[in-house]
């Protein structure tokens, strides 16, 4: 199942030293793998297993999904903002699939 | 209807005969056939239900020999949720982040869906505070557990119970 739509949001202004929450969110239907189709056959798991968040090339934060995440999975962490920079997030599923989305940090 | 009701009171029906009368009398008046003996027996008389073996082995595997203390670790969650599909959770930890005391991962744990662990979080020092916040799903009425490790080695923990009138998972 493909990913789509992944969106970053912080608040507008920002400025060095402030503690933000980054909310993100993805569009992925996320199957656990429990579910049966019409034919009462497994239906294979695929959900977006990983999440890693990255400021100018660092790694800040990092989440593991289990099947246990709601579809198109909200995910909201902290962090502290050191200056203007890049915010790269990445969302990794099941099928060895990745998307890429950047977000610009500009505090005052 | 007839599954709602009884649940969203989060109390025992057996509790208020004349509520229980009322409740009754509008499903027959609708004409639902009313599951009492069913649902609100299983989510208000039983909140012990059983910790799956899934949820004691993978807890063993991150706690280790270690106990955990419940200091530090707030976990929210709502007690009851309507479509445990989508139950927002938020976890917090109070910790200076710095790069002598900070915590090292944060897990969420259920006790009753096919798959124990819903998620493992990694902080840095970048981070500046330790909490996160997501959507998560239970496949019925259960405990959550948090744990997390700090970067002394030592465990904390938040449990919390959620009511689940809808069970998420695809199996509940």
């Amino acid at each position: 199942m493909a990913m789509s739509k992944p969106r970053i949001k912080f608040p507008d202004a920002i400025k060095v030293g402030d503690v933000i929450d980054v909310k993100t969110v993805i569009t992925h239907m996320m199957e656990t793998g429990n579910r049966r189709d019409a034919d009462g056959l497994t239906i294979p798991r695929d959900i977006i297993n990983s999440f890693v968040a990255k400021f100018d090339g660092v790694e800040v934060f990092r989440a593991t999904f289990g099947s246990g995440i709601s579809a198109n999975p909200y995910l909201s962490f902290p962090l502290r903002v050191t200056g203007p920079g890049q915010l790269e997030c990445t969302w990794t599923d099941d099928e060895g699939k990745s998307l890429t989305e950047t977000a610009t940090l500009t505090p005052a | 209807m007839d599954v709602k009701l009884p649940d969203q009171s989060g109390r025992k029906p057996s509790d208020d005969p004349s509520r229980r009368a009322v409740i009754s009398a509008t499903a027959g008046l609708v004409g639902v056939t009313f599951g009492l003996g069913h649902r609100p027996a299983r989510a208000a008389d039983d909140p012990g239900l059983a910790y799956s073996a899934q949820y004691l082995e993978a807890l063993a595997k991150l706690t280790g020999d270690r106990a955990p203390t419940a200091t530090r670790l707030k976990l929210d969650l709502p007690e009851l949720a309507e479509n445990g599909n989508m139950v927002p959770f938020t976890v917090s930890l109070v910790s200076p982040m710095t790069p002598e005391d900070n915590v090292r991962w944060l897990a969420i744990l259920s006790t009753g869906n096919p798959q124990a662990l819903i998620a493992k979080f990694a902080f840095s020092p970048a981070s500046g505070r330790a909490n996160v916040s997501g959507r998560l799903r239970l496949a019925r009425t259960q405990d959550v557990m948090a744990l997390a490790e700090l970067s002394d080695g030592t465990l904390v923990s938040g449990l919390a119970n959620v009511k689940v009138t809808v069970g998420g998972c695809g199996a509940g």
